[in-house]
């Protein structure tokens, strides 16, 4: 892929940050992405992101969890070897379950948690020594960026951010595809 | 100002009358002679076969209507290697024993309607504390719904300790056997917790909670009232609410454990269990907080409420959905640790209730836990006021069978049923319980504007 142009939009503010992301969003350019140093409330929404499903994830991961749990109980103490400790009814997994419900419980929980975390790493690509992506170090202290890609209109997008309070407009050359 | 509307309290007035009709009804057929029990009994081996004769030799009991304790079984086992000889005694107590249960049966019925709703407005009462001790920041546009239910508190409390006390005292001991001095001369055990669970004192205790927790509902109420007519800048009145709150708070956890001791509890005086006051609380939290959800999305509908939006009430179902959990938490614990260890003195309890009450008993986990759980975990199901209302109901209805389970194994045993006594009782109920909330409703304005965090709360969203 080419090199593409992209520009890049500092400010110092998340609410100025927030009207300008309504009024670009208005105008009907495209935000590539938005670097933040902590989380904007409504950021999301303004930018139109789709909700995240990582709950339903987590939902069936549960599940999962749970059917491992019970599977894994009702062969080991039920199927294969029913021994008789304490004088517990090993006969079938139900006359046994309150015995077994705090594993339940627990690999229930084990795995939604576990596996929506590794989900969420994946999704976001996210990993021990991996090369970090912030365009300026300054978005993880104090300013915000906004990145947004030009086709042959830069002039005219650059004094829209300059009129959205940007205290920094960067035209940049990115040659990384992602 | 809300108007108390023609149709609802022509609603409420009939569920009272046609209530109280149907209880009169089940207390007039409960007194049964011993030949009619007899020959009930009779008809019933017949119709199960000749298998029912060795159980009913069994079945013998220690006293009048205790059924629940170990000389029960040892009695059971005397007298089944002696059966021939005492087989005419036996037949006797029997029929004796049944009809007691039959006798206690409207009694129960009433007794466990009445506690049902009266447990609703202390669950109230005790989310209200929460919320002013807290100081909550989405909820007081809720505040006057919550004064509204917890105007039940004060006479709901006083029919419960009335038909409890009455039932010794009219009736024939027919709740409390420990109110019976006759059981209570054979009855070691309950001789030993005499001094705790003695009429006078039962009496005495119950007046003190119920005198401590109406107190609080009338200053609560009264400082919130003082403070929407106070000036913008003075807030006396609810650092005042504030601190009562506070108080109330640590009387309540007090308070509501005792009671349930006293009033629950105590229906089997055998048994006992530490948990058993917060099971209650959890229960009455989360019907209470149920009924709150219910009565706001009806003033809604109504547009009387213009100023409570889906964020409240997606509050609301969290709160049912969180507590839901916790009462299943704590009524699972319970049950493991008894069923784990399996002491045959507190075991009983639960083999009692598993064997003739499997469908309630079961059926209640199902109702207060697999379907909060699943109907009300999504987020956005949490904001359709219809969804909410229906596992409204549901919890209700679960928590009914909640209270139920814990009185009437203990006083109708197997003879339980759910039918004109029982529906009455909550028709009767219901009715009350309804004419007092929502005639309170039309005491003060809906929304409390005095409150330093009503303009959080009326912006408030999720």
């Amino acid at each position: 892929m080419e090199a593409s142009k992209v520009i890049h939009a500092i400010y110092t503010d998340d609410d100025v940050l927030m009207s300008a992301v309504k009024r670009v969003k208005s105008e009907r350019y495209h935000i590539e992405e938005i670097y933040t140093p902590f989380p904007v409330h409504g950021l999301d929404k303004a930018m139109g992101l789709e909700p995240t499903r990582i709950a339903i994830a987590s939902f069936i991961y549960g599940c999962i969890g749970l059917t491992v749990a019970i599977v894994m109980m009702n062969f080991i103490m039920i199927e294969d070897w029913p021994q008789n400790i304490g004088g517990k009814p090993s006969f079938s997994y139900i006359e046994n379950m309150p015995a077994f419900v705090p594993i339940m419980f627990e690999l229930t929980v084990f795995f939604a948690a576990h596996l929506m975390v590794i989900t969420f790493y994946l999704r976001s690509r996210m990993w021990p020594f991996k090369k970090a992506e912030n365009p300026d170090p300054r978005t993880t202290d104090d300013h915000f960026l906004m990145e947004i890609a030009i086709h042959g209109n830069e002039a005219e997008l650059a004094s829209l951010l300059k009129e959205t309070g940007a205290v920094e407009v960067n035209l940049v050359d990115k040659d990384e595809a992602h | 100002m809300y108007t108390f509307s023609k149709k609802l309290k022509t609603v409420s007035i009939a569920l009272m009358l046609i209530g109280a009709l149907g209880v009169v009804y089940g207390f007039m057929t409960s007194h049964k002679s011993f030949e009619e029990v007899e020959t009930m009994l009779a008809e019933e081996a017949s119709h199960h076969g000749g298998g029912h004769e060795a159980e009913t030799k069994a079945h013998v009991v220690a006293g009048d209507t205790d059924h629940s304790d170990n000389t029960h079984q040892d009695n059971a086992h005397d007298a089944l290697a002696d059966v021939e000889h005492h087989a005419a005694d036996e037949h006797a107590e029997h029929v004796e024993h049944v009809q007691h249960q039959i006798a206690n049966r409207p009694w129960s019925a009433l007794y466990v309607a009445a506690f049902f709703f009266f447990m609703i407005a202390l669950g109230v009462l005790a989310f209200y504390a929460i919320q002013f001790a807290s100081q909550a920041g989405w909820s007081p546009v809720l505040f006057r719904v919550m004064e509204g239910i917890t105007a039940y508190v004060l006479p709901g409390a006083l029919i419960v300790l009335g038909i409890a006390v009455a039932s010794g005292v009219i009736g024939h001991y027919n709740i409390f056997i420990w109110m019976d001095p006759e059981v209570v001369e054979h009855d070691k055990l309950i001789q030993g917790k005499s001094s705790f669970l003695n009429l006078p004192w039962f009496i005495i205790r119950g007046l003190i909670f119920i005198a401590g927790w109406s107190l609080y509902r009338h200053f609560a109420r009264k400082f919130s009232i003082a403070q929407d007519n106070a000036d913008i800048n003075d807030n006396r009145n609810f650092k005042k609410s504030f601190r009562i709150a506070a108080g109330f708070l640590v009387f309540y956890i007090y308070t509501e454990s005792m009671m349930s001791w006293d009033w629950i509890m105590s229906v089997d005086p055998h048994w006992f269990s530490t948990l058993f006051g917060w099971y209650v609380f959890a229960s009455m939290f989360v019907s209470g907080i149920t009924v709150i959800a219910l009565i706001t999305m009806y003033l809604k509908s109504k547009d009387l409420l213009p100023f409570v939006n889906d964020s409240h009430l997606h509050d609301l179902a969290k709160f049912m959905f969180a507590i839901s959990i916790f009462w299943t938490y704590l009524w699972f614990s319970q049950f493991m640790l008894i069923w784990y260890s399996n002491i045959p003195e507190e075991v009983t309890y639960f083999v009692t209730r598993f064997a003739d009450y499997k469908l309630p008993f079961l059926g209640m986990v199902v109702m207060n836990f697999v379907f909060p759980l699943l109907v009300l975990m999504n987020s956005d199901y949490k904001r359709i006021p219809w969804f909410v209302v229906m596992a409204g109901i549901v919890i209700l209805c679960g928590h009914y069978i909640d209270v139920f389970n814990m009185i009437m194994p203990a006083t109708v045993g197997d003879r339980w049923y759910i039918g004109i006594p029982e529906l009455s009782s909550i028709m009767l109920f219901a009715g009350l319980f309804m004419f007092v909330v929502f005639t309170a409703l039309t005491k003060a304005p809906l929304l409390a504007k005095g409150n330093p965090f009503i303009k959080e709360s009326e912006h408030f969203h999720y």
